[in-house]
């Protein structure tokens, strides 16, 4: 089973490697003349004001915050996923042992879930607090 | 058994090819996949792509190009190869090189665990849909490297908001394959399919993964940035979003990225609720072993790309979706709807021991 990661082990490294492979082949075809308008940055033909590495919106923080706990449940909650239907086959017992954790596990995170809903974070736009 | 493995095995007498260890195998199946499929996959998709958004809006498509214009895409190719490769001169530049390399690595190794039929798989992992959520999400990175690195204002929001919605929509993605991970029994791709065999389709397992199908596809759609979902690279407002500074073969692989992504997920869609390779009433039993791999390919290749039709359909049929209301769609609607989803396809597999709707009937008969 192992030698199977062998494939995906290769697979990267020619994922990697094909984009200077494919920019080499063009590089003996293409023109290459660049002068300071043609490499300055594109801001729909007026002069670019200030560079654009700025403080962005604290609002994707939190996204990627939300994400990150989910995604964490998700991968924790696989190896349940590939063995529930042996459980469940093996007797009504086991099953229902299985589900009640399962039910458990995503219990907790709908409790927060409910919580960051409540509190607006699933919100984009936020409405103003109230004075 | 996996396609590399299948070329050792015809080579396995051969005098001088049998002592090729496994990688070279691997090596060739790999450079065979991307250069026999892939490639030329992306450019008919964009071919009938443009066909497509040419009939829905009443005027030709692409014609001049070959017969029907179906060179069009050949012809695409070669001019941004031609194309000169512009670098802005206050780009980060190492990791405006580096932002292609991710998104392309990504988006073609997850064409790894793809079951086209029950040998012709790059990789039978033993945990392939798990394998194909982690290497999906890679793409976020890509994206919002690629933003960060241009330098640019439009590219700036864009790759932000794509990383937003890419990393949103991971949620529902991920919860729908795991539940059907957790109906169908298995996360080995092969496995997955073969649990489906006739009428046993995922999406006929039980009421719960009927919706979770559409649940699927919808944040799928979102996850590889397709209309209505488009807002990381609207035209109208942000010019082109997180690629607006890369030009020429650097753009076509962000472009060729995004169709094969679109396969992938129509493919993974067909894989775990459309029955891959299975059919009703088709039982491969009684059918010649030799013939197994053009029929599995053609049934799976048909699914995959009617689902594809589709996407281009929806794409050239819906205006797009504002911000708030896809992030509003995203964790209000699909992902409690995938939560809902999960435990209500726990609760039937307790109900009735792991048996799916259709087995339940076979069994009433």
């Amino acid at each position: 089973m192992f030698l199977e990661y062998t494939t995906i082990f290769i697979f990267l490294i020619v994922g990697i490697a094909m984009v200077p492979l494919m920019l080499l082949i063009g590089k003996i075809l293409r023109p290459h003349a660049p002068d300071d308008k043609k490499t300055s940055t594109y801001e729909c033909g007026e002069i670019p004001l200030g560079s654009s590495w700025i403080q962005f919106n604290l609002r994707f923080y939190v996204i990627a915050f939300l994400f990150l706990i989910f995604d964490v449940e998700v991968a924790f909650m696989f190896p349940v996923a590939s063995i529930f239907k042996q459980w469940t086959q093996a007797g009504f017992g086991q099953g229902w042992l299985a589900f009640i954790e399962v039910a458990i596990f995503v219990g907790i995170l709908l409790v927060g879930f409910a919580y960051a809903w409540h509190k607006g974070d699933l919100n984009w736009v936020r409405p103003k607090k109230k004075e | 058994m996996s396609l590399p493995q299948m070329l050792q095995d015809i080579f396995q007498y051969w005098p001088v090819l049998q002592t090729f260890p496994f990688w070279v195998w691997s090596t060739l199946s790999v450079l065979a996949l991307l250069f026999l499929f892939v490639f030329p996959f992306a450019g008919v998709a964009v071919y009938v792509e443009r066909k497509i958004a040419g009939d829905i809006q009443a005027r030709i498509g692409p014609n001049v190009v070959g017969p029907y214009g179906i060179l069009q895409w050949i012809a695409d190719a070669l001019k941004l190869l031609l194309k000169e490769d512009i670098i802005p001169k206050k780009a980060d530049r190492k990791l405006f090189i580096f932002a292609p390399m991710i998104i392309f690595m990504s988006g073609a190794a997850s064409f790894a665990v793809i079951p086209f039929s029950e040998n012709l798989i790059l990789a039978n992992l033993n945990i392939g849909i798990f394998y194909l959520i982690a290497i999906t999400s890679l793409v976020s990175m890509g994206v919002i490297i690629s933003g960060w690195a241009s330098n640019n204002k439009w590219s700036l929001l864009g790759g932000l908001r794509a990383a937003a919605q890419v990393v949103s929509f991971e949620i529902p993605v991920a919860l729908s394959l795991m539940t059907a991970a957790l109906a169908l029994g298995s996360l080995n791709m092969v496995d997955l399919v073969n649990a489906q065999a006739g009428m046993k389709w995922g999406i006929f397992h039980n009421p719960f993964m009927l919706i979770l199908a559409f649940v699927y596809y919808i944040s799928a759609l979102a996850e590889v940035n397709r209309t209505p979902f488009d807002i990381p690279e609207a035209e109208s407002e942000l010019v082109s979003g997180y690629n607006t500074e890369y030009s020429g073969m650097r753009f076509a692989i962000f472009f060729l990225i995004e169709y094969a992504d679109a396969f992938v997920i129509c493919a993974v869609s067909t894989t775990i609720f459309l029955g891959g390779w299975h059919l009703p009433f088709l039982n491969y039993a009684h059918i010649p072993p030799f013939l197994h791999i053009p029929l599995q390919v053609t049934i799976f290749m048909t699914k995959a790309c009617f689902l594809l039709v589709v996407m281009m359909w929806i794409r050239w049929t819906l205006p797009r979706y504002r911000v708030d209301q896809l992030m509003k769609l995203c964790w209000e609607v699909l992902v409690p709807f995938a939560f809902i989803c999960l435990l209500g396809t726990a609760l039937w597999m307790v109900l009735f021991q792991g048996k799916g709707f259709i087995e339940l009937l076979g069994g009433l008969f």
